[in-house]
């Protein structure tokens, strides 16, 4: 069963959210999707992020995720600014499915305002995950 | 639509398959990564199972003739131990469905249908052989589906894998056996030898293998494969990879590429089609004329390769698009894992199925450059 990272937050479109636990202050938060959407979406062969400066919106697509099989929208969970993209996902998509909550993470953004975010107890029991 | 499983559905199970839905059977997708089973096939040797197709036996006096009738190839003209690749047509020209059709006699026949077409196909054959046509059909028609296991082996190493399953004074029975050819041959399966019907056939543009198997036998014949490989030549495979393997190839898929609405013209299948023959067939009237009226040539559209210039892939049912207008549409498509770069076949309009003409997918709202390319996208160096 997928994993799902018990410190993080998620959102019902499987992107995961963290805090910067080092910095109380900071309003920056990392962005990337969930084991159980890279389990359903099969191996990661390319990502498109949104930019560094560009405005997301929590609820609206920012970007996209594709696999061989499929390919699904990279929703923003959050709203705010982005400030940091992933340049390693973007050479290697791959790491997107190994290390999903790691090396994996997608983009950060300054948050200003939250949408909708589960616990990682509610996302699991929501999408047969395993904390 | 009830579920069915294959014979070795405990052994996916143990292997932690992921499994899907495809045409009523509860298939392995895949058992990790999609990309390493695809890559294992191109390099060493993928196992798969196949079980889902379907196995129609076709025997009697007039069983060459038989087929010649129910199907648009010409039959009565392979050699006992060749395997044809075939359409089964409706009256219409629909195509119900492709297949490979195995002499294994002068009057007796191994017809292999797709899973989701095989029990409408067992169907058809039994109804056209009940026919009166020319006086009617001394044939016996047998669908073995539900008994019969089918595993493939297939990849560069698939030869040297089996060899090791095989008695030495055997082996020129496999090493001799040519593409499109198939032939019995005694196993070893679980300590005891089997004669089993061995084919080299297969969907995935490499060399390779399909063996039919009695469902009793098949977890014993595919554990005895997995126990002869060396570490790390031979990767359980799913349809995942069955499918981005078979698009590499050029391969058509029924449902996507193949249609009762389509025809075999517009598909490329042309030679299929043995208009030449002094025999009536099922849907040769029909079929005549759509060749005659340009099908594929002069008219309507054709399936072409479509090669993304950028990295995004096309999907099926994505449009294509020339200069922002719609003329065509997609069938299969994905990044090809061999080749780095996206890959489609599609049908677009005669007028742009043109090698080298460039071409745009829209791929949700935007229109992204791809070129028509000749198929197949992958061939393997011989």
């Amino acid at each position: 069963m997928a994993k799902v990272a018990p410190e993080l937050q998620y959102s019902d479109e499987h992107e995961w959210v963290a805090r910067d636990s080092g910095n109380a202050g900071s309003n920056i938060v990392s962005i990337g999707i969930s084991a159980v959407a890279t389990d359903a979406l099969g191996d990661i062969v390319y990502v498109d992020l949104p930019e560094v400066g560009a405005a997301v919106t929590a609820g609206e697509t920012c970007g996209e995720v594709e696999s061989t099989k499929s390919v699904s929208d990279l929703y923003a969970p959050v709203t705010g600014e982005v400030t940091e993209t992933n340049p390693a996902v973007v050479d290697d998509p791959s790491l997107i499915n190994s290390d999903p909550y790691g090396a994996g993470w997608l983009f950060k953004v300054a948050a200003e305002s939250d949408g909708p975010l589960l616990s990682a107890q509610e996302y699991a029991s929501k999408n047969g995950g395993e904390l | 639509m009830t579920e069915n499983y294959t014979a070795l559905y405990e052994e996916h199970k143990k292997l932690g398959a992921s499994f899907t839905d495809f045409g009523g059977w509860q298939m392995p997708l895949k058992y990790s990564s999609e990309l390493a089973e695809h890559h294992a096939v191109r390099k060493s040797a993928g196992l798969f199972d196949l079980s889902h197709m379907g196995e129609v036996w076709v025997t009697g006096p007039d069983a060459a003739a038989f087929l010649d009738y129910a199907l648009v190839g010409k039959i009565s003209a392979m050699a006992i131990g060749k395997a044809k690749y075939s359409l089964i047509a409706n009256e219409d020209g629909g195509i119900i469905d492709d297949l490979i059709t195995y002499r294994r006699g002068e009057q007796k026949f191994l017809v292999v249908p797709n899973a989701g077409n095989a029990t409408v196909v067992a169907a058809a054959l039994a109804e056209r052989a009940g026919s009166a046509h020319e006086g009617g059909f001394d044939v016996a028609v047998r669908d073995a589906s539900a008994e019969t296991s089918l595993i493939a082996v297939q990849g560069p190493r698939a030869q040297d894998i089996l060899l090791r399953l095989v008695p030495a004074a055997q082996h020129e029975l496999v090493t001799g056996l040519k593409y499109y050819a198939a032939v019995d041959v005694p196993f070893l399966v679980g300590g005891t030898s089997q004669e089993l019907l061995l084919a080299r056939t297969g969907y995935t543009g490499e060399d390779g293998f399909e063996i039919f198997v009695a469902n009793d036998d098949a977890a014993a014949l595919w554990q005895s494969l997995v126990a002869v490989a060396e570490e790390g030549e031979l990767t359980p495979a799913g349809l995942a990879s069955r499918d981005s393997l078979r698009l590499e190839a050029g391969m058509p898929l029924y449902g996507n590429e193949l249609s009762l609405e389509g025809d075999p013209f517009s598909a490329g299948l042309g030679p299929v089609v043995a208009l030449s023959k002094e025999r009536d067939f099922v849907g040769k009237a029909a079929l005549a004329a759509t060749k005659e009226a340009g099908a594929g040539t002069t008219k309507g559209r054709k399936l072409v390769g479509l090669r993304g210039l950028g990295r995004r892939a096309g999907r099926g049912h994505y449009p294509v698009l020339k200069d922002g207008s719609k003329v065509g549409e997609v069938t299969s498509g994905q990044p090809s894992p061999t080749l780095g770069y996206p890959v489609a076949m599609a049908y677009v309009d005669v007028a742009f199925a043109e090698p080298g003409t460039a071409l745009d997918i829209d791929l949700r709202g935007k229109a992204e450059p791809f070129e028509v390319v000749a198929l197949p996208f992958y061939k393997r160096v011989k």
